[in-house]
């Protein structure tokens, strides 16, 4: 066990290992890439990687800076076309577990990337869906990864993206949706995962060293704890060399691109 | 049928003011030489069509050429905003952007529908996303033989869609492989097609499968090498990814982007001579 290691390590290793070998896996660009690129690298070899722009069962040697890297076609099992993506292996109902990240999250789980403020005099514009509407609402259940801060995570947000709980409880199956939805949130401070009545975020793990306030102060709601909160376990030594190999990796080669 | 041509010429016949434009790709193959003489040429009131506008529909709109912009997701891919962007939606610079937005799977089937001749496109999507509530294009129906409920979207059918391949034979056939993204679909569902190439060669030797678009469904091929810089082209090029995190500084700010523009596309003949202004040797 290390105990130097930052706090986006933590985060990005907690979220790697709540995937699972075998698993068909959505991925989205960024730190849903890193976590699920370090499970492939990691416990779950045989992980199934797909990204938006059509590469199936890729391999990446270093992480794409984009979604359309040719890092990623090169070691895909298959390369599809978009329609084909979106059309057949997702609606479709091949994939097990999409990976999203974030710009803000509320309490239940629901995301936003399109806007801060009101949507026709925006104070932020954000880039939009992309694929995740139809990522959450496709896969048979969805991880979400971000950091935790009072600005990401909050009471109310101007645009719901993607839907997680709607607005708790049974709302989500009451408007049609037969997945499961996020079964997890991972952050740098600990793991929120969904209460199985009322569908709030519940902070059920902290990782080593973040005190309770600590999260309830990067949070913009009155955030809820577990009753039996727990640690999450140290990094291990190949988790941090690993990913740091991986991180090492794919500095140099975006650096060098010519 | 095909004509094989100078960009100079297919952007200035092809594309008039007020067009509906759409210049296909997903972060491969993306028609950057072309975005460049349509900013050269000074084409107005274009409403542009992408499912990924990147630096290239950035400068489109920071250089007034843009009316209106449809699109599923707006940003620098791995490096963050589109600020030209950004500008025009936020405080109207340097005019102000109509925006109609979508999400990927909504776009994919409409560029789907419009290669289909069809009206409309239909999927499983958006429920519980704010999307319909401010893009009155996207409706609701019922399937007429379950009942369920499903989103509904228009096909997309552009005037003129614009693409980069690797190859054209010299007929006009166009290969192309790796990312495909939405390409062919946007090519079939246009009224008029552009396509730049890495290279026009005698006889085109497709992999089982590649995907070939016949010259007679193109009306203009031109051989633009290193075409899609600072995207590439698989087979002839890689991503020039730390371009992309240049620009986030050259966008950020009104000023240094309009001189930017001005000394490396206005004043700049050709997209070879723009990648010798910025110190880019052109890609073998």
């Amino acid at each position: 066990m290390s105990t130097q290691y930052s706090s986006s390590e933590m985060m990005t290793i907690a979220a790697s290992r709540l995937l699972q070998n075998g698993q068909v896996c959505f991925v989205g660009i960024g730190q849903p890439s890193a976590a699920a690129n370090l499970a492939r690298l990691t416990s779950t070899p045989d992980i199934v990687l797909i990204y938006e722009s059509g590469t199936i069962g890729t391999k990446p040697d270093v992480l794409p800076l984009s979604i359309g890297d040719g890092e990623l076609s090169e070691t895909a099992d298959l390369v599809v076309s978009v329609p084909e993506m979106f059309r057949y292996w997702l609606q479709g109902g091949h994939v097990d577990i999409g990976f999203l990240g974030a710009a803000q999250i509320d309490r239940f789980a629901n995301i936003n990337t399109t806007v801060i403020g009101d949507y026709n005099n925006p104070k932020v514009r954000l880039p939009g869906a992309g694929g995740a509407p139809e990522i959450s609402t496709n896969c048979k259940e969805i991880l979400i990864i971000l950091k935790q801060s009072s600005r990401a995570f909050v009471e109310q947000l101007s645009f719901i993206t993607s839907p997680g709980f709607m607005e708790g409880g049974d709302s989500r199956e009451e408007a049609g949706l037969t997945n499961k939805g996020p079964v997890a949130v991972i952050t740098d401070l600990g793991v929120l995962e969904p209460d199985p009545v009322s569908k709030e975020l519940v902070m059920t793990h902290l990782h080593e060293g973040i005190t309770v306030d600590q999260a309830r102060e990067n949070t913009g709601w009155d955030l809820k704890f577990a009753d039996h909160l727990q640690t999450t376990a140290l990094p291990t030594d190949e988790e941090l060399k690993v990913l740091r190999d991986l991180n090492e990796r794919t500095a140099k080669a975006h650096a060098g691109a010519e | 049928m095909a004509k094989i041509t100078t960009l100079k010429a297919a952007v200035s016949e092809l594309i008039d003011n007020g067009d509906s434009v759409a210049l296909e790709g997903f972060t491969h193959l993306i028609p950057y030489a072309a975005g460049h003489e349509i900013i050269r040429q000074k084409k107005q009131d274009l409403t542009i069509i992408r499912m990924t506008p990147d630096v290239i529909y950035d400068q489109l709109i920071g250089m007034g050429c843009v009316r209106k912009m449809i699109f599923s997701w707006g940003g620098n891919p791995g490096v963050g905003s589109l600020y030209r962007f950004r500008d025009a939606v936020e405080k109207g610079w340097p005019q102000p952007l109509e925006i109609e937005e979508h999400s990927h799977a909504d776009m994919a089937n409409a560029y789907e529908a419009g290669a289909a001749n069809l009206p409309f496109a239909t999927l499983r999507a958006y429920i519980g996303c704010d999307l319909p509530k401010y893009n009155r294009t996207i409706k609701q129906i019922e399937c007429p033989f379950t009942g369920e409920k499903l989103a509904a979207v228009p096909a997309i059918r552009p005037d003129v869609t614009v693409i980069h391949a690797q190859q054209a034979d010299r007929k006009g056939n166009v290969l192309l492989w790796g990312i495909v993204g939405v390409q062919k679909q946007a090519v079939l569902a246009a009224k008029k097609v552009i396509v730049t190439v890495e290279e026009v060669v005698d006889k085109l030797e497709p992999h089982a499968n590649q995907t070939v678009i016949p010259g007679w469904v193109i009306d203009a091929v031109c051989e633009i090498p290193g075409g899609a810089f600072p995207s590439y082209a698989q087979g002839y090029s890689t991503r020039n990814n730390a371009f992309y995190q240049q620009w986030d500084v050259i966008a950020r700010d009104r000023e240094t982007f309009s001189l930017w523009m001005e000394r490396h596309v206005l004043d700049t003949e050709n997209f070879a001579q723009f990648k010798d202004s910025i110190g880019v040797r052109s890609v073998a």
